[in-house]
């Protein structure tokens, strides 16, 4: 583990049944750092970010990180009843955060659909709000899974910028896109 | 550690029970459209009826809980709720506890408490005897529901677990029933069967919760 | 690491000659209890007449539902600290067997008691009654590992119930014990306990050591299918992604 790492996964592999989905996964990631992991439909990104994340069980190798992270993945987490006011309010509470939510909301452009519940908001409006969580709480390392998806050009641009800012307070980001980062990222990861 | 992301999941499962639009009426008209099937399927017969009531009430009771516990924590699973939940930095027992001991709030203490009601309709003698069964269904209850809780959280990422959900529980369900009836009953062991009721149900608070984490952190893996 | 062929590999050299010993035992065990039990010794007017002589199929499965819950409980637990596979195999080998057991335990039960006490079923006979709880604990197991995803997953929700399933089992036994003591006077299948003269004792005795060891031997058995099962799984794994 080099010193100043936010995230340090060694040797990691894991099968899925019978199959060995990847092997031999090591990864380091530094303040400020992007790394980006790629590979095709099924390869094992999600899975990898699941075990970075602690949700998922690797058969080999350890994940060793130095603070918290947020986790923004396909299933944003949304109750259908929940509109985006609501699950602001219930993760800055869990989180132990007192927040303004009004004014993150405005800031993710959120303003309009506040108060609409999860079943009438469009794709990129429940991505905005599940994006939102990260401005709740600080926390060095971001591991996104395929952040883009649904956003509008609005929506890349500001999410774009959050990463940038992200990175230049000294955070770090792992995300798995597919096609066109956006941006630049350090590394490159192939699954 | 702090416990706010525990209390927030006990907030939020209450606001889940309520948010189907019926609220805790669903789970009430359950239990209580169940239990007034009986007498046309038994029979009128007063005496029937007075002795088969409590009885009937416990089985009505676990019903409702297998029921109600079917899509806590499935709707979770699907969702990617039970993720976010799971890297709170709580334990997973907790959190399970907590979304369990909400539902029991929401659905299982009313149903005690419109037990007096339901046992008039079975004939019952109105008397001080209806308050302390109210007690022993709530008591009795809580165990169903932490029992119940661990099946949903192991068949949280089965396609309609329902079923599997009550194989699960039937046998852990079965010392609650049998001294919940047997506090209700007249015979010898309903004196020390309240004692037994209460054990059991704390042994259901202490040991579920550990199932119920494994069984979540498995369903999210 | 992802080659586990360690310990199943010494388990399949131990069954190898395990497997059979004990279906020999198991049968001369068997055979003469049931020799025994069906011709030589006499009859018990009061436990039925002729009857009774189910008993010496009837106990030993009543002992084997209980004794094989507790094994795969303890098979569970092993597998959820240790990680060992042929544990974990183990305790999906004898789920079937164990509910099987359960099952004509409950069915000679009910031959027992119709001719005898005229009734298929007592529900004030605590032994039958946690009998007929373990066979749905048996049930669930099954069920519950075979609707996960993968073998790992079915380990691990399969271990959990075991487990939670064993610390339930004398809390079971209990309350289920003093809902039948209250009707004392009903009947009661005593096959068991200081009453039973030895003349049915020892044959009783080497049915239920017979039973046993055919129970043990067809565990193995299934495990050493399971084993090869997995195997050839794997291989198949690895030939369709060409390693």
């Amino acid at each position: 583990m080099s010193v100043g790492s936010l995230l340090y996964g060694n040797n990691i592999g894991i099968m899925r049944g019978e199959r060995v989905l990847f092997r031999d996964v090591s990864l380091s990631l530094s303040p400020g750092e992007a790394i980006v992991l790629r590979g095709a439909n099924g390869a094992g990104k999600t899975t990898l970010l699941r075990i970075l994340a602690g949700l998922t069980q690797a058969e080999t190798g350890e994940v060793s990180k130095q603070g918290a992270h947020h986790w923004i993945a396909h299933r944003e987490g949304l109750k259908p009843h929940e509109t985006p006011a609501d699950h602001l309010r219930l993760w800055a509470r869990a989180w132990g955060q007192t927040v303004e939510v009004r004014q993150l909301l405005a800031d993710m452009g959120l303003s309009k659909p506040a108060d609409v519940p999860a079943k009438y908001l469009s794709a990129g409006q429940r991505r905005r709000t599940a994006l939102a969580r990260l401005r709740l709480e600080d926390r060095p390392i971001w591991l996104l899974d395929e952040p883009f998806t649904a956003l509008d050009a609005d929506g890349k641009s500001l999410l774009q910028a959050m990463i940038s800012n992200h990175r230049t307070q000294g955070g770090g980001v792992i995300a798995a896109i597919h096609g066109e980062a956006g941006f630049e990222f350090d590394t490159q990861v192939e699954i | 550690m702090s416990g706010a992301p525990i209390l927030s999941a006990f907030r939020q499962a209450l606001g889940e029970a309520w948010a189907g639009g019926a609220g805790a009426l669903l789970p009430l008209g359950f239990f209580a459209g169940t239990t007034v099937l009986v007498p046309l399927g038994v029979g009128t017969e007063p005496a029937t009826l007075r002795a088969i009531g409590p009885g009937i009430l416990w089985v009505s009771l676990a019903l409702s809980s297998l029921v109600t516990l079917e899509r806590v924590f499935q709707a979770d699973t699907e969702d990617g709720a039970l993720d976010l939940w799971l890297q709170t930095g709580a334990p997973a027992a907790a959190i399970a506890a907590a979304k369990t001991f909400a539902h029991w709030l929401t659905a299982g203490l009313p149903l005690a408490l419109l037990s007096p009601m339901l046992l008039l309709m079975f004939q019952a003698r109105a008397s001080g005897a209806l308050l302390e069964n109210m007690g022993l269904y709530a008591i009795g209850g809580i165990a169903f529901y932490f029992w119940g809780g661990v099946g949903a959280a192991l068949s949280a990422t089965v396609r309609r677990g329902g079923l599997l959900i009550s194989l699960i529980a039937l046998p852990l369900y079965v010392p609650t029933a049998i001294f919940g009836a047997l506090a209700m009953g007249d015979g010898p062991s309903s004196a020390s069967a309240p004692l037994f009721l209460a054990a059991t149900t704390l042994f259901a608070l202490a040991a579920a919760p550990f199932a119920m984490g494994a069984a979540l952190r498995l369903a999210a893996d | 690491m992802f080659s586990w062929f360690a310990n199943p590999h010494r388990f399949l050299k131990l069954s190898d000659w395990l497997v059979p010993a004990c279906y020999v035992l198991a049968a001369v065990g068997i055979l003469w209890g049931l020799w025994q039990g069906l011709w030589i010794v006499p009859k018990d007017d009061y436990q039925g007449g002729d009857i009774m002589r189910v008993m010496f199929i009837h106990v030993p499965a009543a002992w084997l539902a209980m004794a094989s819950y507790l094994g795969m409980a303890v098979m569970s637990f092993v597998w959820f600290i240790w990680r060992h596979e042929v544990a974990d195999i183990a305790a999906k080998a004898i789920a079937p067997l164990g509910a099987t057991w359960t099952a004509l335990c409950l069915a000679t039960g009910a031959i027992w008691g119709k001719p005898t006490w005229g009734t298929w079923w007592q529900w004030d006979d605590a032994r039958m009654m946690s009998v007929l709880f373990m066979f749905f604990l048996f049930l669930g197991y099954m069920a519950l590992r075979a609707a996960m995803d993968t073998r790992q997953k079915a380990a691990r929700a399969g271990a959990i119930l075991a487990m939670v399933g064993a610390l339930n089992v004398p809390l079971i036994k209990f309350s289920v014990d003093l809902f039948t003591s209250l009707h004392q006077d009903a009947s009661v299948i005593t096959a068991e306990g200081p009453k039973m003269a030895a003349v049915y004792l020892w044959p009783l005795l080497i049915s239920s050591f017979g039973h046993t060891l055919l129970f043990a031997a067809l565990v193995m058995t299934f495990m050493r299918a399971e084993i090869w099962t997995r195997r050839a799984a794997q291989l198949r794994a690895r030939l369709m992604t060409g390693d």
